[in-house]
C-alpha cells in the first residue's frame, strides 16, 4: 500500500483553525481519521459533495476538524440528522463519524433503523467500549467484567455486537477491525465509502485515559496488546466453539452485498406514485 | 408546477389537510414525521403529496429521529417540516434546542391534545404553550404562531415558513386537535401570489465560512448549504462566528445567544400578528387565541348585546409577546381576562404585561371541550 | 343567520360524510360559511358518531352546534343523547326504525320527521348505505339552509367514483319525500 505523506493529508484535509484537537494522550480517534481521509483522498472524492455527521462525544468532535460541510449534532442522533441530508440532496455523500454509546446506547434505535431503510452512508464508529467524553461510564458495548465509573465493580450487563446487528438488520456492507489493523481499516473504509447502501466500519480504538486507567491499561500500546489478545479474525472464529469465543471480539469484513438503498427506492416510489395517479405514463 | 390538490380556488378540508397543502404552496419539500393523534392527517397529506411535486416524505423511528432528519434537510437548502402532538412534542425538544443554536429554519406543528402524557389522544388542548416557547432548554427566543380557524392554519402555515427563513429559526405552528379536525372553507391562492421567503445565503465562500457572522448587521447570517463548497461546520455548542466550539468563554457565550434572542425579539413588530374586536371603547378585555378565541368572539357580541362593554384582543403569534401592548390595554379597561384551553399559561404573560394596572383573570378549560361562549360570559357578566 | 345542524348516528351509516357534505355545500357552492366538526376518537371506532355543522352567512365564530335548529338523529342512542338539544322549533329527522323508544312529550317542542330512512334508502337504490345522502336531501327540502344544486354538486365532490348516480338518486329521494313532507302528504 502506497500511504500519501501525512503533511499533504493534514494540510488537504484539515482545519488548521480549529486545531489542536480536543483528543488526549494515544487516544485511537486520530488514526481513524486519518484511514478515512487516506481513504477519500486515494478514491478522489471531491472535498465539496461529502458532508460529514456526527453525534455527540469525543468520536463525534471529528467533523469539526476537517475541512467538509459538518454537522455535529446531538447525541445519539446523527444517523437521523443524515436521513434528512441524504434523502433531501440524494447527490451528497455522507460519512457519519460516531462513538459506540452514541450508535449503540441513545441512538440505537436510529442505528438499526437507519440500516434496515439502507440509508446510504458510510458509519466510521469508534468502539472504545467506554464514555469516553463524560469520563469512563460503561457503554453497551463493555464486555463483562470490564470496569466503569457506573460499574465500578466490574460490568455485569451483556455487551452489545454492534456490528453483528448491524448486519442482522440489514446493512450492505459491515468490517470491523481494531486501530491497529490499520491496511485492512482502510481497505474496509475505502469498501464502505464506495457501497451504496448503508456501510459500517467499526474499530477497536484506545481510550486510555477514560477507559484503559480504569481496567489496569494506562497507556495505548497496553490497550493494543489487549485488542490482539481478545480480537479473533473471522476465519479462525468459524472454526472456534461459542463457548470458545466468550469474551472475544471477532474482527474481519462480515457482509458484503448490494441491496438497493433508501434514496433508490424513494426515486423508484416517486415514480410509481406519480404513474398510480396518472401524472405520467 | 402542477400541485396534487387545485390552487386559485376555495376548498372546504381540515385544518390539519390545509397545513400540508399550505407547507407545499410555501416551498416545503420535505417532511419526515412520526404518526400520532391529531396531528396524522398532516403526514398522511404530506405523504401523498410530496412524491408528486418531487419531495421527501418520510416514516422516522420516532419523533427525535422526524425533527432530525427535517433540520438535516434544511442545511441541504430545502424548506422542510414536521408535524406531531404532545407526546411528540416533549420528544422534539432537544433537537428543537439544537435548531434554535444552529439557526435552522424549519417548521414544527404541534396539534395540541390533552395532556400531560398520552392524556386525552383525540381532543383538543392548549396546554403546550409554554412548551412551546420554553420547552427546550437554555436561554433562546422561538416564534409561536397560533391559528384558530382553518384558513388561518393554512396562511399561518406559510406565514411560519417565510418567518422560519427571514430570520432563520425554527418556528412552531401552535394549533390544536379542534382546528386540526374541523373542516372550512379556505381559499387557496393562485400558487403565482403566494409571498415566499427564502434564506439569505453567502455571498461569497469567505461568508460561508462565517456561518455564524452578522454581516448584514440584522442578527441573521447567511446560512451555508451543504454540497456548495462552503465546508461550514455547525455544531450545537457554543460556537463562534466561524462556527467553532468555544465553550468556556463568557463573551462568545453570551454574544451568539443574544444574538439569537435579539434577531426575534427586537423584530418583534414584523413578527407579532393580533386582531381586535370591539377593543378600542371596552371596560373589560378578553384575551385569547386560537380555537379558544373563537368562543371569545361570540362571548363579545352576546356581553356587547347586553350592554356591557367588552372587547376582545386575539393573538395570532404567542410569542414573541407583547408585553407593551398589554399594559395600554390594562391602562384603559378595568379588567382583563384571559380564556385559553388550560390551567393558566398565556395568563401569566398578560398579567405580567398589566404590570397591575388592571386585574387579570383566567376562564380555564380543560378535559377536552373548547370553553362554550357561556363559559366566558358567565365569567365576565 | 347562522344555523346548526347535529347529526348523530353510529359508525358505518356515514354520520360524518353527511355532515362534510353538508358543510361543503353551504361553504363552497353557496358561498356562506360554515364550520363542520366531529366527535373523533374511541367514539368513533364503530360505536357512536356525531358530526356537526354550523352554516352561517358571515363568519363563524363558535364552530360547535349549541341549539341547533336541525338535528338528524339515526339511532336511539344519538336520540336519547341529543333530543333535548334542540332548539324550540327545531326540525328533527328520526331514522324511526332504529329509534323504537321516543319521547312524545319532548318532541312537541319540534317539528318532527319520523321515517324509515334506511329502508327507504335500499328500496331506491339498492343500498341501505345510501341512506345519509338521502336524508341529506330531506334535510335540504324541508330547510332551505342550502340550494338544492349545491348539495348535488357536494354530493358529486364526495362520493367514491362510479357511485354518483346512485347517490344522485338517493339525494332526489330525499328531496321528493321532504317535498311530500312540507305539502303535509306523508
Ligand atoms: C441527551 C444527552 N444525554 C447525555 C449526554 C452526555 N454525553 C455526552 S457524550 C456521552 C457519551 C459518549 O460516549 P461515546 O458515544 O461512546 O463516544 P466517545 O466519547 O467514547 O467517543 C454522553 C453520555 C448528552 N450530550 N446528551
Amino acid at each position: 500500500m502506497y500511504l500519501e505523506s501525512s503533511y499533504k493529508i493534514r494540510d488537504k484535509y484539515l482545519r488548521t483553525d480549529m486545531l489542536p484537537t480536543m483528543f488526549c494522550p494515544g487516544c485511537g480517534i486520530g488514526s481513524v481519521l486519518q484511514f478515512t481521509l487516506r481513504s477519500i483522498e486515494e478514491l478522489g472524492w471531491k472535498q465539496d459533495e461529502v458532508v460529514w455527521v456526527s453525534g455527540i462525544g469525543c468520536s463525534s468532535r471529528v467533523p469539526g476538524y476537517v475541512n467538509f460541510d459538518g454537522l455535529h449534532t446531538t447525541h445519539g442522533r446523527a444517523l437521523a440528522f443524515a436521513t434528512g441530508i441524504k434523502m433531501a440532496n440524494p447527490d451528497l455523500k455522507v460519512v457519519v463519524f460516531a462513538g459506540d454509546g452514541d450508535m449503540s446506547a441513545i441512538g440505537g434505535n436510529h442505528f438499526i433503523h437507519a440500516i434496515r431503510r439502507n440509508l446510504d452512508v458510510t458509519v466510521i464508529l469508534i468502539n472504545n467500549f467506554t464514555y469516553g467524553m463524560t469520563g469512563g461510564q460503561v457503554a453497551p458495548t463493555a464486555l463483562k467484567g470490564l470496569k466503569g465509573t457506573t460499574a465500578p465493580y466490574g460490568n455485569f450487563e451483556n455487551p452489545f455486537d454492534i456490528s453483528q446487528l448491524a448486519v442482522a438488520a440489514g446493512a450492505n456492507y459491515v468490517a470491523r477491525w481494531s486501530v491497529f489493523n490499520y491496511v485492512q481499516g482502510m481497505n474496509s473504509i475505502k469498501k464502505a465509502l464506495q457501497k451504496k447502501g448503508f456501510s459500517l466500519v467499526e474499530f477497536l480504538s484506545p481510550c486510555p485515559v477514560s477507559f484503559g486507567r480504569r481496567n489496569r491499561m494506562k497507556t495505548a500500546p497496553e490497550l493494543i496488546r489487549w485488542y490482539q489478545k481478545i480480537t479473533v479474525p473471522i476465519s479462525k472464529a468459524k472454526k472456534m466453539s461459542p463457548e470458545e469465543l466468550e469474551g472475544k471480539v471477532i474482527i474481519g469484513e462480515f457482509v458484503d452485498r448490494d441491496r438497493p438503498s433508501l434514496d433508490e427506492e424513494y426515486e423508484r416510489y416517486k415514480e410509481r406514485a406519480k404513474k398510480l395517479m396518472g401524472w405520467e405514463e | 408546477m402542477r400541485y396534487p390538490f387545485s390552487v386559485g380556488r376555495s376548498d372546504f378540508i381540515q385544518g390539519d389537510e390545509a397545513i400540508a397543502r399550505a407547507a407545499i404552496l410555501a416551498g416545503c419539500r420535505f417532511y419526515a414525521g412520526y404518526p400520532i393523534t391529531p396531528a396524522s392527517e398532516i403526514f398522511e397529506a404530506m405523504a401523498l403529496y410530496m412524491p408528486l411535486v418531487d419531495g421527501v416524505s418520510i416514516q422516522m423511528e420516532d419523533e427525535l429521529g422526524s425533527i432530525a432528519a427535517v433540520i438535516g434537510a434544511s442545511w441541504t437548502g430545502a424548506k422542510a417540516m414536521t408535524a406531531t402532538s404532545g407526546p411528540g412534542f416533549s420528544l422534539m425538544m432537544e433537537n428543537l434546542g439544537y435548531a434554535v443554536m444552529t439557526e435552522t429554519p424549519m417548521v414544527v406543528v404541534d396539534v395540541q391534545r390533552g395532556g400531560p402524557s398520552t392524556g386525552q389522544p383525540t381532543l383538543a388542548a392548549q396546554g403546550d404553550v409554554m412548551q412551546a416557547i420554553w420547552g427546550t432548554h437554555g436561554d433562546h427566543s422561538i416564534i409561536v404562531l397560533t391559528p384558530a380557524t382553518v384558513q388561518e392554519a393554512f396562511d399561518m402555515t406559510i406565514r411560519a415558513f417565510n418567518l422560519a427563513e427571514k430570520y432563520r429559526t425554527p418556528v412552531v405552528l401552535l394549533t390544536d386537535g379542534e382546528v386540526g379536525h374541523m373542516r372550512e372553507r379556505v381559499n387557496i391562492p393562485d400558487p403565482d401570489e403566494i409571498e415566499r421567503i427564502y434564506r439569505k445565503i453567502p455571498k461569497s465562500k469567505e461568508q460561508g465560512k462565517y456561518p455564524f457572522r452578522d454581516w448584514d448587521g440584522d442578527g441573521v447570517p447567511p446560512m451555508p448549504v451543504f454540497g456548495r463548497g462552503y465546508r461550514a461546520y455547525i455544531t450545537g455548542l457554543t460556537h463562534d462566528e466561524r462556527g467553532k466550539p468555544k465553550t468556556v468563554e463568557a463573551e462568545i457565550h453570551e454574544s451568539l445567544i443574544r444574538r439569537i434572542v435579539d434577531k426575534i425579539e427586537k423584530n418583534k413588530k414584523d413578527i407579532i400578528d393580533y386582531e381586535t374586536f370591539d377593543l378600542d371603547d371596552a371596560d373589560v378585555a378578553i384575551v385569547s387565541y386560537g380555537i379558544a378565541s373563537r368562543s371569545a368572539i361570540r362571548a363579545v357580541k352576546i356581553l356587547r348585546k347586553e350592554g356591557i362593554k367588552a372587547g376582545l384582543l386575539k393573538l395570532n403569534v404567542v410569542w414573541p409577546f407583547d408585553f407593551e401592548m398589554i399594559e395600554r390595554i390594562a391602562e384603559r379597561v378595568n379588567r382583563i381576562y384571559v380564556a385559553e384551553m388550560n390551567l393558566g399559561q398565556v395568563y401569566h404573560l398578560v398579567k405580567e404585561g398589566a404590570n397591575g394596572k388592571a386585574e387579570v383573570e383566567l376562564i380555564p378549560k380543560i378535559g377536552g371541550e373548547v370553553h362554550t361562549p357561556k363559559d366566558i360570559i358567565e365569567r365576565v357578566r | 343567520m347562522r344555523k346548526e345542524v347535529l347529526i348523530g348516528g353510529f359508525g358505518g351509516q356515514g354520520v360524518i360524510l353527511a355532515g362534510v357534505i353538508l358543510g361543503r355545500a353551504a361553504a363552497v357552492y353557496d358561498g356562506l360559511y360554515a364550520v363542520q366538526t366531529q366527535a373523533y376518537g374511541p367514539e368513533s371506532r364503530g360505536g357512536a358518531s356525531r358530526a356537526e355543522v354550523v352554516i352561517s352567512d358571515e363568519p363563524v365564530d363558535y364552530p360547535k352546534a349549541l341549539n341547533p335548529k336541525y338535528l338528524i338523529l339515526l339511532s336511539q342512542e344519538a336520540y336519547d343523547k341529543y333530543l333535548s338539544f334542540g332548539d324550540d322549533g327545531a326540525i328533527i329527522l328520526i331514522e324511526e326504525e332504529l329509534v323504537p323508544h321516543r319521547n312524545k312529550e319532548l318532541e312537541e317542542r319540534f317539528k318532527v320527521y319520523a321515517l324509515p330512512f334506511t329502508e327507504i334508502a335500499e328500496n331506491t337504490t339498492g343500498l341501505s348505505l345510501t341512506m345519509n345522502i338521502l336524508v341529506l336531501g330531506f334535510l335540504t327540502k324541508v330547510s332551505g339552509i342550502i340550494k338544492e344544486e349545491s348539495i348535488e354538486k357536494a354530493v358529486l365532490d364526495a362520493v367514491p367514483k362510479g357511485t354518483e348516480e346512485l347517490n344522485l338518486k338517493a339525494l332526489h329521494k330525499g328531496f321528493e319525500l321532504g317535498k311530500k313532507a312540507l305539502n303535509g302528504e306523508l
